[in-house]
């Protein structure tokens, strides 16, 4: 039987109408009771029989995250042949990454792929020619896994991880030269330079969860903002947008926000549309106001939807970008969209600028190439996210993996001030190295830190 | 007609040495053949046993009922508890040896063990029945038979030395080598190649000026290797001399160095990396302008150094003249000079964790022809082969330790998971559990273990009982027993350590890092008292009880986490898997297990290239 409760969301990835989170393994009512309240009075959840089903809310410390269904599955006659809690809950992404980020904080671990099937499998659950299709099954998530991490490690991120692991490297070669080469000629490094490099690796863990923390992406909504003339078919884009999406987006509290209509999800990332007022060249001065305050949303938004009628010739459209441009959408990704290609003659050129990400021609009251501008909204984001060295997908197992990596670095850091000896300090450095090779498959092996070794230090008899 | 053995051991050198004690130990009648009685168990390169991480190995085999602890002790001419300013996983014991003494002491102890047969001969052919062993030819065209053979080789196969361009066929200096043993196995399907290794010049020493040395003495309290020599104490000790050389000694190294079979491509195969020539280190820490040699003495009552440092093949009259260069050896003779020695090894992973081959049931190979280096590794895996082939030749499970056991287990899993690239030894940092692999704990690990397969004597597991339950009542007493302020604060406040304010605990008290047993016992009467009780071993109990105590944290910590991971080191993988049915695993990782043949999925996951995916396969697969 296995010591560690894992948890993962069950149902397909991104919005749903509801979602199912299940959780398994000897801790699994322990941590399910420390976050689901039920309005029941003396309600205990370990108590209740198997294969039964409780209304309640999930709670972390006093808000409300949602109202769910629970239900209990006590061993063996589970799916994993372990005690097991399924939570339906609303299906925004938010709502279930907040759960199973509750139910990690509370002691769970996140599973790996084709662990629930592993499990069912070590206790019996299964025959062995199923378990072998489940072994493929492993195989192929699991790359499609190591890809979507790969993708993530482009860029800055993957830089940072790199010269984490040299820092590592260095240090824990450090440590262990003191340790097994002792008696050698060599330069042994002093404690300031060995708690130097300790933090220096402390800051770049503590930047890289930062970063990875359930961020604006997933709580807030990638702002975007659509401006445009009033006639240019704003309202029915954003219509056509949130159709496309076909979520069913429920009401949270403590949510920032604006109205539920206006967000939409695509690719698992959540879209918060800021409203904004019409673009027009005009001498009204209280018209001209209402223009200023568009500009100042247009700040506040990651991506710009350019929104022209196809018909617009594309000297305004220039002329319309430029504005925008003086105005401080300069850093912005800008999407040209020309709207109502259905009642263009011909096609229309794509539009060369240096502001523009890309163009999208479309119909929007026709649900033409409504699609496409998703997918380039999908692009955007993912270019801002590599610029800006920001994780924007959060991946809920890197943070598990550098949190605990983050965890044995400090009791290292506390162990250096307390004045312990390099083999306990290499201790929990080579925790630390386990938690982020986890992140990066990449484990320092002893062989590697004696070559550091090697290359550097003249060691032998 | 000549009896059939149970066991032939083909070398005795330190694994051909404990592999013979340990099969004749366990009751199977033994032959050990070796090419020259006079070089039992010699010491072919420096004259020390021990050292960091190879003290614990030391430490492990004297656990285990082998010898190399016994004869240390009794050959010891210094002794160095080395790492003593680090934590106790990093305390190794260190001696200096009488190289002739140590041999002497060794043929005196296997000639004690009544199932033990000698005879010197040089073995030349292998009979092998139906991939089976069945026992060995030697040169003069005498055949043994046996249930199983040992092969102990070291440096002997084809064993060629390089002096300059100079090249002898030698296994050592002045001793033949072995030829048509290697082809044989060659033949027979074996994976060979070759390595290299080097020893330094021997240097007489009545002609250095010790004055411009630096003398490093042995430690105050001496300590001992062997578990039952704990209560005594070592009474003379000689020293060891530093010295340094410098750029004129580099240069008249570099000079000559067309002449180096290193430089000049004579010598291709791999020497270790942590036991470069000095030519090596000249040229790849150039910028380096001094290096520290140690002049280690050969014996008591010898003139002769051994010159740790300073391993070379160049000619010997560079040797000489670069050496004469050095401050203290101006005037310096030399006994002989270095050379490099290249000798044939097989590939390890072809092994099993008992030692045996795979290829041939039966045949058993340790030591330096493993690809390893040292006389501790080497005398681990002696005692390994040693164990298995005597109780395969009785037809009883097998013995073999894990990574969380023992040094040994490390030693041997790394060989048959990785295969070497280099001659192998022991480094602490090898070990990942090595908070828990100490060497005041190496019999509390495994003397019950040798005990319960016959090898270690019930005397030495009475030792190992009495002194874990001594400890147990220490630490009872540290916790059960309060301390006045009165009767420490003089102490404490003397070592500029805060001062109780009201009565405390002792388990508490010995938490802090500048309080030790012993301190405490000068200061208070009751645990003099209470420690007095302990008759035998009164120092390794004080000492297991304060690491238990002051290091338990860590050391819960380090056994939870070798507890997880030794989960999978208990699900067996079935023998002759076809892994190529597997594809969801890459060619790549099917190849490599087919070739390594994991005996357990911790063995697997531990081979290079083997993804955690791979494993996940494979526990779905044989995980139940």
């Amino acid at each position: 039987m296995s010591e560690e409760t894992i948890c993962a969301i069950s149902t397909a990835p991104g919005n749903g109408a509801i979602s199912l989170i299940r959780l398994t393994g000897p801790k699994a009512f322990t941590i399910a009771e420390r976050i689901f309240y039920s309005r029941k009075k003396n309600f205990v959840l370990h108590q209740q029989d198997t294969q039964t089903l409780h209304f309640g809310e999930i709670r972390n410390n006093d808000i409300i995250v949602d109202e769910v269904l629970l239900a209990v599955f006590k061993k063996p006659h589970t799916y994993t042949g372990e005690d097991m809690v399924e939570i339906s809950c609303h299906g925004s992404v938010y709502i279930q990454q907040t759960i199973l980020h509750l139910l990690i904080k509370n002691g769970a671990q996140l599973a790996q792929p084709g662990e629930f099937t592993q499990r069912a499998y070590l206790n019996g659950k299964m025959d062995l020619s199923q378990a072998e299709a489940v072994a493929d099954l492993i195989a192929s998530q699991s790359e499609a896994a190591h890809k979507i991490a790969m993708n993530q490690m482009r860029g800055g991120f993957s830089h940072e991880l790199a010269t984490l692991r040299a820092q590592l490297l260095q240090f824990i070669s450090l440590i262990e030269l003191e340790l097994d080469f002792s008696e050698e000629d060599v330069e042994f490094a002093d404690r300031t330079q060995l708690k130097k490099l300790l933090l220096n690796i402390e800051q770049v863990i503590t930047r890289l969860i930062k970063s990875f923390e359930l961020g604006n992406a997933i709580k807030n909504g990638v702002p975007v903002a659509i401006v445009g003339e009033p006639n240019v078919g704003k309202s029915t884009l954003l219509n056509a947008i949130l159709n496309e999406d076909k979520a069913i987006v429920s009401e949270i509290a403590g949510t920032t926000r604006d109205t539920i209509e206006d967000t939409f999800n695509y690719a698992g990332i959540t879209y918060r549309f800021i409203d904004t007022a019409g673009l027009r060249h005009t001498t009204d001065t209280i018209e001209s106001l209402g223009i200023e305050r568009t500009y100042q949303k247009v700040n506040q938004a990651k991506i710009v939807l350019a929104l022209f009628d196809a018909r617009d010739a594309d000297t305004k459209v220039i002329s319309e970008l430029e504005s925008l441009a003086q105005k401080g959408a300069g850093d912005k990704t800008v999407i040209l969209v020309r709207n109502k290609i259905d009642l263009l003659q011909k096609e229309t050129k794509p539009l060369n600028h240096p502001l523009l990400f890309a163009q999208v021609n479309l119909s929007a009251r026709n649900n033409q190439s409504v699609d496409v501008l998703l997918e380039t909204i999908g692009q955007a984001t993912y270019r801002d996210a590599l610029e800006n060295n920001e994780v924007i997908v959060t991946n809920l197992r890197h943070i598990e993996a550098l949190t605990q990596a983050l965890e044995a670095l400090q009791r290292a850091l506390d162990g250096l001030e307390k004045g312990i000896t390099n083999d306990f300090l290499a201790m929990d450095i080579r925790e630390v190295i386990h938690f982020l090779a986890g992140i990066t498959g990449d484990e320092i092996s002893t062989d590697e830190i004696l070559g550091n070794i090697f290359s550097q230090f003249c060691i032998g008899k | 007609m000549l009896k059939t053995y149970d066991v032939i051991v083909v070398g005795a050198g330190h694994a051909g040495s404990e592999a013979a004690a340990a099969a004749a130990n366990l009751g199977s009648s033994t032959l050990l053949i070796t090419m020259d009685m006079t070089k039992i168990a010699q010491m072919s390169c420096n004259p020390a046993i021990g050292g960091i991480a190879k003290g614990q190995i030391v430490r492990e085999i004297d656990a285990l009922g082998g010898y190399t602890g016994i004869v240390t002790d009794k050959t010891t001419i210094q002794f160095r508890m080395l790492n003593r300013s680090k934590g106790p996983a990093m305390w190794s014991p260190r001696a200096q040896c009488d190289r002739m003494m140590f041999s002497l002491e060794w043929r005196k102890q296997l000639e004690k063990i009544k199932k033990l047969d000698f005879f010197q001969d040089k073995v030349v052919d292998i009979i092998l029945e139906d991939n089976m062993v069945k026992g060995v030819i030697t040169q003069m065209g005498f055949t043994f038979k046996s249930k199983t053979v040992i092969l102990t080789n070291g440096t002997f196969l084809n064993g060629l030395i390089h002096i300059g361009q100079t090249q002898i066929n030698g296994g050592r200096m002045a001793e033949p080598s072995s030829g048509g043993l290697t082809e044989k196995m060659f033949n027979a399907g074996f994976k060979t190649g070759r390595m290299k290794t080097g020893t330094p010049a021997r240097l007489d020493g009545r002609s250095i000026d010790f004055s411009k040395l630096v003398e490093q003495k042995g430690d105050d309290n001496p300590g001992f290797f062997s578990y039952y020599n704990s209560d005594n104490t070592l009474e003379k000790q000689r020293s060891c001399f530093i010295a340094h050389t410098n750029p004129a000694v580099h240069d008249t190294l570099r000079e000559k160095f067309e002449f180096s079979p290193l430089f000049n491509g004579t010598i291709q195969s791999i020497g270790p990396r942590y036991c470069p020539s000095i030519e090596d280190k000249v040229v790849t820490f150039a910028d380096k302008n001094s290096h520290q040699l140690f002049l280690e003495p050969e014996g008591f009552n010898t003139e002769e150094y051994y010159i740790n440092g300073f391993s070379s093949s160049l000619p010997w009259k560079v040797q000489l003249e670069a050496l004469r260069k050095i401050a203290g050896l101006e005037n310096v003779q030399i006994f002989r000079p270095g050379y490099a020695i290249e000798y044939d090894y097989f590939d390890p992973t072809q092994l099993k964790r008992t030692l045996e081959t795979k290829l041939i049931e039966n045949l058993f190979f340790a030591g330096q022809i493993n690809g390893t280096t040292g006389y501790e590794e080497a005398g681990a895996q002696g005692l390994i082969a040693g164990i298995n082939a005597a109780l395969k030749s009785q037809n009883k499970e097998a013995f073999t330790l894990s990574r969380d056991e023992a040094y040994i287990g490390v030693l041997i899993d790394d060989l048959i998971t990785k295969g070497v690239d280099e001659p192998y030894r022991m480094f602490t940092s090898r070990a990942e559990y090595r908070i828990l692999l100490r060497q005041d704990n190496a019999d509390i690990r495994l003397t019950e273990k040798a005990y319960n397969i016959g090898l270690a004597s019930k005397e030495r597991l009475d030792r190992v009982q009495y002194k874990k339950k001594a400890i147990d009542e220490l630490i009872s007493y540290f916790e059960e027993t309060s301390i006045r302020p009165n009767d420490i604060n003089e102490y404490l406040t003397s070592i500029n350590s805060s001062p109780l304010k009201q009565s405390y605990k002792l388990i508490n008290l010995i938490g802090r890092p500048d309080i030790s047993i012993n301190a405490l016992i000068n200061s208070f009467e009751p645990l003099k008292i209470f420690c007095d009780q302990f008759k035998s071993q009164r120092n390794d109990i004080i000492e297991g009880a304060e690491i238990s105590m002051k290091y338990q944290g860590y050391l819960i910590r380090e056994r939870q986490i070798a507890e997880k991971i030794i989960k999978l080191e208990r699900l067996n993988i079935p023998k002759n898997i076809n892994y190529n049915k597997f594809t969801s695993i890459s060619t790549e990782a099917r190849q490599k297990l087919g070739a390594i043949k994991p005996e357990t999925i911790g063995q697997a996951a531990r081979i290079p290239g083997i993804s955690p995916s791979d494993i996940n396969v494979l526990l779905i697969s044989f995980g139940r």
